[in-house]
């Protein structure tokens, strides 16, 4: 037995989930243990300090560094506003004084008699954290979050763009190897999640903001239309803070692929659902996949078995998931212990697998991943 | 402690990496030290296990199985001494897991003290997140905002000469004290900040960093004059606090430090080290490559001077897309001597950085994964290049003959023609299937002129050679020279432009194999000479050619074969292939035949 490359993905029809919410820097939590809480409901705020800006006040009034302090006319800790005089030159005589005006509201942090250099602060900028998940929280740490919990439907995707969002689950397509194109797109699709099958198009994205949707899933995108999404071509997979008014997920890879069948199904399961998602997807240490989380309600329903890779075995289905046999699905025919020599020339541990038409490959065990059909 | 070399027989070394821990074992047999057997396991680091040396321990246990030697312990401890056939006398590791040694560098001119400071970092075997300096074009609060969003192990600060500014460097200080960077550990952890600027600037520094979240360190001045640097200090410093601070943060390294008889090394340190004691011994110049699935590292020792760049997102599966990205798919493509769909293709690179560890298992789809590798090695030696400089800001005496040039020093110290040998090593260089493959992507990324060696890393000892060589210099130079490195034999290639077909230069090899021949411009030859065969070549090149002895001049070099032989380029330098898709795919396809790199390509599969 060896064991299935798998990316590690999570589909599962219920399980709990904990959604962490913290703030970055103290502030206040606005839930306590036991609250119910919904989506978009904000559960912690603070304001974060303000940007910072240097000015160089030494060269503004022409002084040197040593004497901008008593040139100051308020102390650290000031608030001033914009256009407000802040420092001033005793000028000749009382005459010909130089004032220098505030260019920002701020608050003056610190004065420098090495440099010159004074340091406003500009005014807090308010943050606030969404529970994210619709549930019930279970852990308050005083001053920085909370946790929400759920139960949960819960289905990773493999790669995605833009952030957390919510909305209520709406399907596109019949079956989970149609393209989804711009006239599957409705408008009371507005603030859904719409669920596409096979390759999203990158009409159907343009069509799906234009008429307000906030998600956009599917089995898998060219990637010439993902660089025509963004405007650039995407180098290191480190998203999620793009801000283009949609997040977008595929569960497969790149290419005209089919949404996995039981993805597809569970989430047609849960169609008119709410569902929260997130295609921030960060892949290298500390891998993030992006995803779609399904609170349903708490009961004692049985819970499916969790897909998360496994050991090849004969029989058992799966994907190819490389060229030339990328996306073909099949069966572990034969799992020969001896290195065989790839068409490339490169010894690898090989697979034998039998193709839905009957034909038999050889795969590299690199090449391939469980699937449950 | 104190370490007898005459009595260390058994040597053990481990390298634990972000995924895998390699363990060596070197032993001497007939009084020379050599490499006998070598085990790895996965690396863990990360949850569940959150301790290194099982890791370690499971791949030392592998080692001591295919020895025949007990080299743990029950409680999975290293056994040291050696007695009889059992255990060992010196253990020493590395290591990069947890994503290495990640440092932010500040200096007053981007050009001078930033960028000493920057070589210094990278040097120590850091990754460098950014660079800040009074002069990078962002305004101050921009700069600000960086430094908050970044997660920094450690900061370096440098700026000014001995004696010379104060004022920007201290500014520089107080631009980092307000933005109160996050480091990766947590807000418990302490950030360590080394300031090794001007002296004089130490005071004012110092009370511009008094925070309760710092931990200061105050060194020599690492560029005490315009003409001067003094890295060693900095470098030293660095590797403590990587030590005392970093490597305290990462779970089981205080075990390990314990186990080890010198100090943990970051890996790429390591290699630089290696690198720098062979090209001090050999009394060569150096030019080493690890090309990984994230970075690529280029390191280089040219007349003594070392320098260690990181491509931070060059690199053949989580950085693939970025290579193509930044490379363009024509020049990939260039590479690759017949047609391919760009949708289909970019669809596959995104398909490999999201699944990174897929084989390619089709020819076709070799073929283009080490046209990648070419561009991202290519990429890589470029921002070496522009990096391994002569000092800027120092003042040159310029004669009448230099009224009309343009250069004004930081000048690249990099030289192709005086590049003795080319070392590879990382997985796409390393597990080519045939080593023709390996020298071609090294001799078309590099473009090496005259006469140049060409190497590989055979299993990736040189991280554990460079920390034996620290502790151990003769057994550390005895297994890099028998065991670490596997000769491909050699490149000789002539510098200059000619026209397609036109005679290039004329050569005569005399020796353990004797032929002789023409080189017209656009050749490209594969010479039989086996690894133990050696021999003078006599080049005689045209007009505009240079091999080493000046333009048109005649030259001789002693050659040495290896696993592919001697390769002639007469495909002139700078390389530059055929704009034209159609002509260049036959440019390359004669090459490709000429150096026996591939099978017949299945164009069944191809399509497929």
């Amino acid at each position: 037995m060896a064991h299935a490359y798998t990316p590690g993905l999570k589909v599962t029809n219920r399980m709990k989930h904990s959604a962490v919410r913290m703030l970055p820097i103290k502030g206040d939590v606005m839930v306590k243990v036991g609250d119910s809480v919904v989506a978009d409901q904000i559960v912690a705020a603070t304001y974060m300090p303000g940007d910072v800006y240097p000015l160089n006040m030494a060269n503004l009034l022409a002084v040197p560094p040593k004497d901008v302090l008593s040139l100051m006319m308020y102390k650290e800790g000031h608030k001033v506003e914009k256009g407000e005089p802040i420092a001033e030159t005793p000028g000749i005589f009382g005459k010909f004084k130089k004032k220098y005006n505030s260019p920002y509201v701020g608050t003056i942090e610190t004065v420098s008699d090495v440099t010159g250099q004074v340091i406003l602060r500009g005014p807090d900028i308010p943050v606030e954290v969404k529970a994210y998940i619709t549930g019930t929280v279970t852990d308050v740490n005083p001053e920085i979050g909370c946790t929400v919990e759920s139960d949960v439907a819960f289905i990773q995707g493999i790669f995605g763009i833009g952030g957390e969002t919510c909305g209520t689950i709406k399907f596109a397509v019949e079956s989970s190897d149609e393209t989804l194109t711009a006239s599957s797109i409705t408008s009371d699709m507005k603030g859904c999640v719409v669920i596409g099958g096979a390759r999203i198009t990158d009409d159907s994205i343009e069509e799906a903001r234009k008429v307000g949707a906030v998600a956009l899933i599917g089995g898998g995108m060219d990637d010439q239309d993902l660089k025509e999404f963004l405007g650039y071509d995407l180098g290191v997979a480190i998203t999620g803070s793009e801000k283009k008014g949609i997040t977008v997920i595929v569960t497969e890879g790149f290419g005209d692929i089919a949404m996995a069948n039981r993805t597809f199904n569970l989430l047609k399961r849960f169609e008119g659902h709410e569902a929260s998602v997130n295609g921030a997807t960060q892949i290298r240490a500390g891998v993030m996949r992006p995803e779609i989380i399904i609170p349903i309600e708490s009961g004692d329903s049985e819970v499916e078995k969790e897909h998360e890779g496994g050991y090849l075995e004969i029989g058992k289905s799966l994907r190819i998931i490389r060229d030339p046999y990328f996306g073909i699905i099949g069966t572990v025919k034969a799992l020969p212990s001896e290195p065989h020599v790839l068409g490339s020339g490169s010894k690898a541990r090989v697979l034998e697998v039998e193709l839905k038409t009957g034909e038999s490959v050889i795969v590299p065990r690199a090449n391939v991943e469980l699937i449950e059909e | 402690m104190t370490i007898d070399l005459e009595n260390i027989n058994v040597i053990l070394a481990t390298d634990c990496g972000s995924t895998t821990t390699k363990a060596i074992l070197i032993e001497k047999i007939d009084g020379q030290y050599r490499q006998t057997y070598r085990g790895e396991a996965p690396t863990t680091v990360e949850k569940p296990f959150a301790n290194v040396t099982i890791g370690v321990t499971n791949a030392v246990t592998e080692v001591g199985e295919l020895a025949g030697r007990k080299l743990t312990n029950e409680d999975g401890t290293i056994n040291q001494p050696a007695q009889g056939d059992d255990g060992c006398d010196l253990y020493i590791s590395t290591s990069s897991a947890g994503g290495g040694l990640q440092m932010m560098v500040a200096g007053v001119i981007a050009e001078m003290t930033a960028a000493s400071a920057k070589r210094a970092a990278l040097g120590a075997g850091a990754i460098v997140m950014d660079v800040i300096s009074t002069n990078d074009k962002r305004r101050p609060h921009e700069q600000i905002q960086r430094i908050r969003e970044l997660r920094p192990d450690m900061i370096l600060i440098s700026g000014g000469t001995d004696g010379g500014t104060t004022e920007k460097v201290v500014q520089l200080a107080e631009l980092i004290a307000p933005a109160k960077p996050q480091p990766r550990f947590g807000s418990e952890y302490e950030m360590p900040i080394i300031f090794a600027g001007n002296k004089m600037a130490a005071s004012e520094v110092e009370l511009a960093l008094q925070e309760d979240w710092i931990d200061l360190a105050i060194v020599e001045n690492l560029r005490p004059k315009l003409e001067q640097e003094n890295l060693g200090p900095a470098r030293d410093k660095i590797h403590d606090v990587f030590l005392e601070h970093v490597m305290a943060h990462a779970p089981g390294y205080d075990m390990l430090m314990d186990w080890a008889d010198a100090p943990i090394m970051p890996t790429p340190g390591a290699v630089g080290d290696i690198l720098q004691t062979i090209a001090k011994k050999e009394n060569i110049n150096v030019v080493g490559v690890d090309i990984g699935g994230a970075t690529t590292d280029v390191f280089s020792v040219f007349e003594g001077t070392f320098n260690r760049t990181v491509s931070a997102n060059l690199g053949m599966s989580y950085s693939i897309s970025n290579v193509c990205a930044e490379a363009t798919m024509p020049n990939v493509l260039r590479w690759v001597h017949f047609d391919m769909d760009e949708r289909q293709l970019r669809n596959r690179v995104k398909n490999k950085m999201i699944r990174p560890t897929t084989i390619p298992q089709s020819l076709e789809s070799l073929i283009f994964e080490q046209a990648v590798a070419r561009e991202a090695l290519r990429l890589a030696y470029i921002q070496h290049k522009e990096f391994a400089t002569t000092l800027k800001g120092v003042q040159q005496q310029r004669t009448v003959g230099d009224t009309f040039s343009q250069q004004t020093g930081g000048n690249t110290i990099v030289n192709n023609m005086t590049l003795n040998l080319l070392v590879a090593s990382g997985g796409v260089l390393s597990h080519a299937p045939n080593m023709n493959q390996t020298a071609m992507m090294l001799v078309d990324s590099f473009e090496p002129e005259g006469c140049t060696d060409l190497a590989k890393d055979s299993i990736f000892m040189m991280p554990h050679l460079g920390v034996l060589s620290a502790v151990h210099p003769e057994a550390a130079s005895q297994v890099f020279e028998r065991d670490c490195l596997v000769y491909l034999g050699t490149c000789i290639a002539a510098k200059g432009l000619g026209k397609e077909g036109k005679l290039c230069f004329n050569w005569t090899l005399s020796g353990d194999v004797n032929a002789s021949g023409t080189c017209n411009f656009g050749d490209l030859e594969l010479i039989d000479m086996t690894p133990d065969q050696t021999a003078t070549i006599l080049c005689d090149p045209v007009r505009g050619f240079d091999l080493g002895a000046g333009n048109g001049k005649k030259v001789s070099h002693e050659v040495r074969g290896g696993t592919v032989g001697l390769i002639i380029d007469g495909r002139g330098r700078p390389l530059g292939l055929p704009e034209d898709r159609q002509q260049c795919q036959m440019s390359m396809k004669t090459w490709v035949e000429n150096m026996a790199l591939y099978e017949e390509i299945d164009v069944a599969v191809a399509t497929a």
